[in-house]
């Protein structure tokens, strides 16, 4: 059904991604790539794989993003820009305009999760939620002609063949510098709320209305090193090493 | 209303796990392998191994496409057309293997160095070291002369370790991490994983960097330092620390030779030498009663400020005394250095502050009794939480072996080296330079028929160590160990193929190499170096390097110029063996080692490189791998792996040794031993005892635990080694005053950068090239998603980078008119290349980079030759010269480090100019490679999986 | 946005095809003529080759079937849904006009709410789509609505001899108030400020000003195929003098022109003029329509 669950759902799964330790090393769009090629509904199908126009579908990606501070907060060195990685993938929205606008059902909400995703086999491929989504989070697979997507890995989560510690997306599973953290955002005792609670988590774009359950942290504010106190030099200090050698001789003693 | 589907939620992932080692790059990741229905469904980090703990990076998720990549060799190849024309015909393994012998046998008995054997990216070194040696050519040697050899050399002829398999930040105590450049595919999920652990601490995290992407970008501090300068920043928080007494003192007098008497006697050749005893041990003044005792004997308190004449009337002074002198000299002071490195006085007070502060006034205090190599007992730890690590940043100017000394001089003052919270050793590290071999291959080491005398590398003591004849010339083919490199302890590959086709110092006949792609990217001046190889010599038409084997897996650039391929595996379809004899992946809590094993078995003709160079020592009747009667002693490289013992009771592996894998360490071997690595997860982890995990260097319980494990026979304790007499002595003999004197041409060098105490000189090709000409530098950066050349051929990493575009400061940009998109011609002393330029403010102002190993040649690893990397991406390699530009006397030197020979890539300087994009395509442009006919030619559409996708 | 040409095709002719509907459920044509028997089978020719474009866009359109199954949220669903029903009380019309020469009201009416409400259906798309700001406005339904009924009027005042004038002066009143409508569309979707910027779509505007540095893939990808396609300002003003002079100024000249002129060969000649300008002028405004509106996801890109 393509309306959304009539209640909102009490459960809400989803995604915390740290932007202050993500290294861009695209750890998680490979991991994912590679179990949802091979899971969920149809192969993640590349293009030209090897020729010019090499293009395949990805469920999330990293862009990178310089920021100029410009009247904003100084983080670091005034007037530096900074790198900050940026990885990005279906936000599993509350409001998902792309479920209601798809006209055969495929596209759906859970209603005991709130996991967002698609029945591949009603998927008539029109592309229109895809048209639907401000954040880029649905990609049409061209073998396929269906439209692929993040599904909060739900076939890894609830995966009883797996250990219960990885029953997490992929994503998460092989995320290095674990800025990747998975829970339900609608407890709001649960870890990752509590995370988001701590760090001023923040939605992207909530000016679309469309309430997004992945929620990101913000880079984490800094001091510049050139504030540090500068440390005292010795009280026998002199031009080169004498006073060196005379507080030296008076430290050996006192050892 | 609809009702939600029936989701199968509970597949199983596949049939079966197999548990291996990655080799995606050189971290060496354990990795569980899904398989199904005979095909790898899911390759996912293995939760209990020692290195990655459960995490895998984006190249060892991809090892699926690497592992089917259609640029995988098929059959051994034949060459029939010109070299670099790529015209081979497929050949059985027996008549490979036949030819090779006849290639190799005559050499064997004639003339051994006429074979030139380097094996690049090689992880079985202990192996091809070992069949080197026993081949008997002195010509010998892996990558690390081009890769780190700077980092490894100054590490440990310094503290007798260094940074990624030698030694790492202790991640979980540190509370101040200062990171030196890096290259982000060597150690990286270890240093993503220790970065996260400190940042989530709230520990702070500098990065010292030209660029700041990557690690740099989620850095606390960023210090966008000017390249090649980060030995003179390092002495100036030197300068600062002595100014300000925040040195340890009590660390330096009991674990460093701070306190040893260096002779002044100007003109002598025992001047800068230590004073040592008749046998031949350092000595010390005992602070309280003022005589001479040698340096390790208990019950004294070294004298660190001893500045007096002996008995016997030669002047000395204390080591930490001339670091005194030297660095509080107001030139390493940073308002001296701030211009030069481009970084502001302020912020590397504040860098030195922040060291001092952390170190001393957040000292951590670790409740564990120890006892150090002089007997004395200790109650606790004490640990100064600040740690470094450095890797190809430092290592890759030509100064880098002098900046890499200074990192650990300043890691030591600091009292940092294996405390907690500082700088921790991996075992089987540390291991003081003297328990390292010598190098071999001096005429007398060498016998025709017969092994080398000795190991090819080590770290030379002095000048008498170097292999040069009577007159100085070089014996080796790479120049390694010669004049113009005397610590070239990896030797110099980077060298190899011009000097052998410069016939300097001698042709060879045989040219064998092993995954080191040497005609594009691993090569400076890659033209130059294409058309070396296919230089003929013109009065036999012959060429000058008359017969190259190359053993590679995939269908690189080198293949082409080869006449012999020796197809190899993939990964997952070997054995392999990462032993703690070679490089192992050893914790610093724990001694480890790990095994890759074919998972799955190979579809084609192809063999392990291992095994092959097993059945090749078979063939040759090489000692080590037939018995007396010429029988093979190993089947092959598992067969080596379990069997062979480098001593009695020391083999490739240390887990489960003995009869009934009852034994660590040393026993004998055991039939079992690989079986058993497989059912454990590929991997053996020997747990450090708590009293030997910190200060190994001087730990009595460390030491008998690297006793039992077989790393020695008797304990190595290391004093750390501020002041390095080894350079000294080559200063000697430059002055003409120690025996073997240097040639003339070498000596002011040797003077000028063979500082026995770290010291700073600008790299040798801005010392060489008008500055105002080239007032830039060009330097690459390691995407995280790459591992050199080897990412392109798979097709989703090669997404991630399918082309290149140079990073160039918005400063110049401005100053040009540049922007996005538009073309540039970038232009050292030696060429120029034309790509497309990306701005970036977030960098060094006079800095511009790419990504390293994107661009590739048309037709190389299976792409077509349309592809972008191709055609959009470039080398920074066409501007790179192994030889810096003429002296004044027409004298070239060659484009690395005087002391290492560790091959400068970095310290390239460049101009940009704005170019028009004609047809939009990279220059230098070369010519497509075909394909070797046999090659499976690519699909044009994968949907990988797509078999088990419900119906 | 992508100008996929089945979208375009499929919009201009639907929409011509259920303006002329509209016309056709009016009565304004003599059912017993030749012409209007005509006008039928162009009506319906018009949609079923629109509807079929359609089928174009789909990945998987053996399923197509499917799409009429979410009316209850989805506009796409509802057009079909629409698209599909209007068939009914159009062929119906069409039916009694050809057998018996007749037409129904009842039908007629039932025919034009079809078609009125189909347009609408198909505007909603765009229009419900906030992701796009150029598109997410009232203007949008009124713009197709009306570009419906002028490309019927327009249509029809070619098949039509009696009651020439009637449809003659309203298709010229739909071309201007169509015209008026889509130069106040288009002076909103140059002005109006996205809802969306890089800062709000990353979240890091309280550090500084956001700029892309690496796209996650060197080369495009689904996305910035379909999101991302971008027209040169200078280009797209052509486009838009080209859509204007064959969308609304040269039909309004034939229209005007075959007012002089009266009945006859050459007013219809002339009449089919224009419909063939105005087509290729809705063409090209089409194209337009979807080249030069971004979406918000291109914030990241």
């Amino acid at each position: 059904m393509t309306s959304l669950p009539h209640n909102r759902t009490t459960k809400r799964l989803g995604l915390v991604i740290d932007l202050d330790i993500c290294v861009g090393c695209h750890a998680c769009v490979i991991s994912c790539k590679e179990w949802n090629t091979g899971g969920y509904g149809n192969a993640l199908s590349d293009q030209h794989p090897y020729g010019e126009q090499v293009s395949g579908t990805f469920l999330n990606r990293i862009h990178t993003y310089e920021v100029v501070p410009e009247g904003g907060l100084v983080i670091g060195e005034a007037g530096e820009a900074r790198i900050v990685h940026f990885p990005k993938s279906c936000l599993h929205c509350e409001d998902a305009p792309c479920v209601t606008v798809c006209p055969t059902g495929a596209s759906y909400k859970r209603a005991d999760d709130g996991i967002v995703l698609v029945d591949e086999d009603k998927c008539i491929g029109c592309g229109l939620c895809a048209w639907a989504c401000s954040y880029g989070a649905r990609e049409m697979d061209l073998a396929a002609g269906v439209m692929k997507k993040c599904t909060l890995c739900v076939d890894r989560i609830y995966n009883e063949t797996l250990k219960q510690e990885d029953r997490v997306p992929s994503c998460v599973r092989t995320c290095p510098v674990n800025a990747r953290h998975y829970g339900d955002l609608g407890d709001p005792m649960s870890d990752v709320s509590i995370m988001v609670a701590e760090r001023g988590g923040f939605d992207l774009m909530p000016e679309q209305g469309t309430l997004p359950t992945n929620k990101y942290l913000p880079p984490r504010p800094r001091t510049s090193l050139s504030d540090n106190a500068p440390i005292v030099p010795l009280a026998e200090n002199t031009e080169g090493a004498r006073g060196f050698f005379a507080w030296l001789d008076k430290t050996l003693d006192r050892i | 209303m609809n009702s939600e589907p029936n989701l199968a939620l509970s597949e199983p992932v596949g049939d079966e796990i197999r548990k291996t080692t990655c080799y995606m790059c050189a971290c060496r990741c354990g990795i569980d392998v899904h398989l199904k229905d005979g095909k790898i469904r899911y390759i996912e980090g293995n939760r209990d191994h020692p290195i990655n703990k459960g995490v895998l990076c984006a190249k060892g998720s991809a090892g699926i496409m690497q592992h089917y990549s259609p640029a995988r060799l098929r059959a051994p190849l034949l060459r029939v057309g010109p070299r670099g024309s790529g015209e081979f015909k497929e050949i059985s393994w027996d008549e490979a293997l036949s030819l090779a012998v006849n290639w190799l046998q005559p050499l064997r008995e004639a003339a051994p160095h006429k074979l030139a054997f380097f094996t690049g990216r090689d992880q079985s070194q202990a192996l091809t070291s070992f069949w080197a040696q026993n081949f008997g050519s002195p010509n010998y040697a892996a990558h690390g002369g081009f890769c780190s050899v700077n980092m490894a050399a100054a590490g440990i002829y310094t503290i007798g370790g260094a940074f990624w398999e030698f030694g790492a930040p202790d991640w979980d105590k540190t509370k101040l991490f200062v990171l030196f450049g890096v290259a982000e595919d060597h150690d990286s999920n270890p240093i993503k994983i220790g970065i996260s652990k400190l940042k989530k601490r709230g520990a702070r995290f500098v990065s010292v960097n030209p660029v700041r992407t990557g690690y740099s970008a989620i850095a606390d501090n960023w210090i966008g330092i000017r390249p090649g300068t980060d030995g003179l920043l390092i002495l100036a928080v030197i300068h600062e620390l002595f100014r300000t007494g925040k040195i340890d003192l009590d660390y330096l007098q009991r674990y460093t030779n701070a306190p040893w008497l260096v002779i002044e006697d100007e003109g002598k050749d025992d001047h800068g030498l230590f004073l040592r005893d008749d046998l031949g041990k350092a000595l010390v003044r005992d602070r309280t009663s003022g005589a001479l005792v040698r340096f390790d004997e208990p019950g004294h308190a070294a004298d660190l400020n001893a500045d007096f004449t002996t008995p016997d009337g030669r002047k000395v002074r204390s080591v930490l005394r001339l670091m005194a002198e030297k660095y509080l000299d107001p030139r390493y002071g940073p308002d001296a250095v701030a211009a030069e490195t481009g970084i502001a006085a302020t912020t590397i007070r504040g860098l030195a502050s922040e060291i001092a502060r952390v170190a001393f006034d957040e000292e951590i205090v670790v409740r564990q009794p120890w006892t150090d190599m002089k007997g004395e007992q200790h109650e606790v730890m004490i640990g100064r939480p600040v740690s470094f690590h450095a890797m190809r940043g430092i290592s890759a100017h030509s100064n880098g072996f002098q900046s890499a000394r200074a990192l650990h001089v300043l890691q030591t003052i600091i009292g940092s080296i294996d405390c907690p919270g500082g700088y921790r050793y991996k075992p089987p590290y540390p291991k003081p330079v003297t328990a390292h071999p010598r190098p071999h291959g001096k005429a007398e080491h060498v016998t025709p028929g017969k092994p080398l005398a000795g190991p090819h590398l080590g770290y030379p003591l002095g000048p008498e160590d170097l292999l040069v004849d009577t007159e100085g010339k070089p014996q080796r083919i790479d120049k390694a160990f010669s004049w113009e490199a005397p610590l070239s302890a990896h030797g110099m590959m980077h060298m190899v193929i011009a000097n052998a086709c410069a016939g300097d110092p001698y042709p060879v006949d045989v040219l064998f190499l092993y995954m080191a792609n040497m005609a594009w990217n691993s090569s400076m001046n890659t033209r130059g170096t294409i058309r070396m190889l296919e230089e003929r010599d013109e009065a036999t038409g012959e060429y000058k390097i008359p017969k190259i084997i190359y053993s590679d897996a995939y269908s690189s650039e080198m293949v082409a110029y080869a006449d012999l391929v020796l197809p190899d595996t993939t990964y997952l379809e070997r054995h392999d063996c990462i032993s703690l004899l070679d490089r192992p992946i050893s914790e610093p809590g724990a001694a480890c080692d790990a095994i890759r094993w074919p998972v799955l078995e190979p579809d084609r003709d192809v063999r392990g490189f291992q095994s092959v160079l097993i059945d090749l020592g078979v063939r040759l009747g090489l000692p080590g791998f037939v018995d007396d009667d010429g029988n093979a002693l190993y089947k092959d490289y598992a067969d080596y792996i379990v069997k062979h013992q480098r001593k009695p009771g020391i083999g490739p592996l240390a887990g489960w040794r003995g009869a009934n894998a009852e034994d660590e360490g040393r026993g004998t071997p055991n039939e079992n031993q690989l079986k058993t690595y497989i059912d454990n997860g590929a991997f053996w982890m020997k747990h450090i005892p708590d009293e030997a995990l910190y200060f190994k260097h001087h730990n009595a319980a460390y030491q008998q635990f690297a006793i039992d494990m077989g790393f020695f026979d008797a304990p190595q304790p290391v004093t750390i080694q501020l002041y390095v007499e080894t350079l000294q002595k080559f200063r000697l003999s430059a002055l003409g005053v120690r025996q073997p004197v240097a040639p003339q041409q070498y000596r002011k060098r040797l003077l000028d950068c063979f500082d026995p105490l770290p010291d700073w000189y600008r790299p040798l090709e801005e010392q060489g090239v008008d500055n105002s000409k080239f007032p830039y530098h060009a330097i690459t950066q390691r995407p995280m998603a790459m591992y050199h050349s080897w990412g392109s051929q798979n097709a989703w990493l090669r997404q991630i980078h399918t082309k290149n575009p140079l990073y160039v400061p918005g400063k110049i940009c401005d100053e040009l008119g540049l922007i996005d998109g538009d073309w540039a011609w970038v232009i050292s002393h030696h060429g120029r290349v034309k790509c497309e330029i990306a701005r970036t403010d977030a960098v060094n102002g006079k800095t511009m980079w790419t990504w390293n190993a994107i661009g590739k040649r048309k037709g190389a690893w299976a792409l077509d030759p349309t592809a972008p990397e191709s055609t959009k991406g470039f080398l920074l390699n066409h501007l790179i010269h192994e030889l810096l530009p003429p002296r004044a006397d027409g004298m070239r030197w060659s484009n690395s480090d005087p002391i290492t020979g560790q091959a400068a890539w970095y310290d390239l300087r460049v101009r940009i100019e704005k170019a028009e994009a004609g047809a939009g395509i990279s220059e230098p442009e070369f010519g497509t490679i075909k394909q070797p006919a046999s090659q499976s030619q690519p699909v044009d559409e994968l949907r990988y999986g797509q078999e088990w996708a419900p119906k | 946005m992508h100008p996929a040409t089945s979208m375009i095709v499929f919009t201009t002719l639907s929409g011509m095809g259920f303006g002329l509907a509209v016309v056709l459920g009016i009565g304004f044509l003599d059912p017993s003529l030749d012409a209007t028997t005509f006008a039928y089978g162009t009506s319906l020719l018009l949609i079923s080759v629109g509807l079929l474009a359609s089928l174009f866009h789909l990945g998987n359109p053996r399923r197509a079937w499917r799409a009429l199954s979410q009316w209850r949220s989805s506009w796409l669903s509802r057009e079909g849904v629409m698209a599909i029903a209007t068939f009914v009380p159009l062929t119906l019309s069409a039916v009694l006009a050809i057998c018996m020469n007749s037409h129904d009201w009842i039908v007629g009416s039932i025919s034009i709410l079809g078609a009125l409400l189909t347009v609408y259906c198909t505007s909603m798309i765009y229009a419900s789509l906030k992701a796009v700001v150029s598109w997410h406005t009232k203007l949008t339904p009124l713009c197709f609505l009306l570009f419906s009924l002028s490309g019927g009027f327009l249509l029809a005042s070619a098949f039509v001899s009696e009651n020439g004038l009637a449809v003659r002066l309203l298709a010229l009143l739909f071309l201007l108030l169509a015209l008026t409508a889509k130069m106040a569309w288009r002076k909103r979707a140059m002005t109006v400020k996205p809802i969306s910027t890089p800062e709000s779509a990353t979240g890091l505007g309280f550090i500084g000003r956001v700029r892309l540095f690496e796209r996650p893939h060197s080369l495009d990808n689904y996305l910035t195929r379909e999101m991302g396609f971008r027209v040169a300002r200078k280009h797209a003003a052509k486009l838009w003098m080209v859509a204007l002079i064959f969308g609304a100024i040269l039909p309004v000249f034939a229209l005007l022109l075959a007012l002089a002129i009266g009945d006859g060969l050459v007013a219809h000649i002339v009449l089919v003029t224009g419909v063939i300008a105005h087509t290729m002028g809705i063409f090209v405004e089409r194209w337009l329509f979807f080249a030069e509106a971004k979406h918000a996801v291109m914030n990241y890109y």
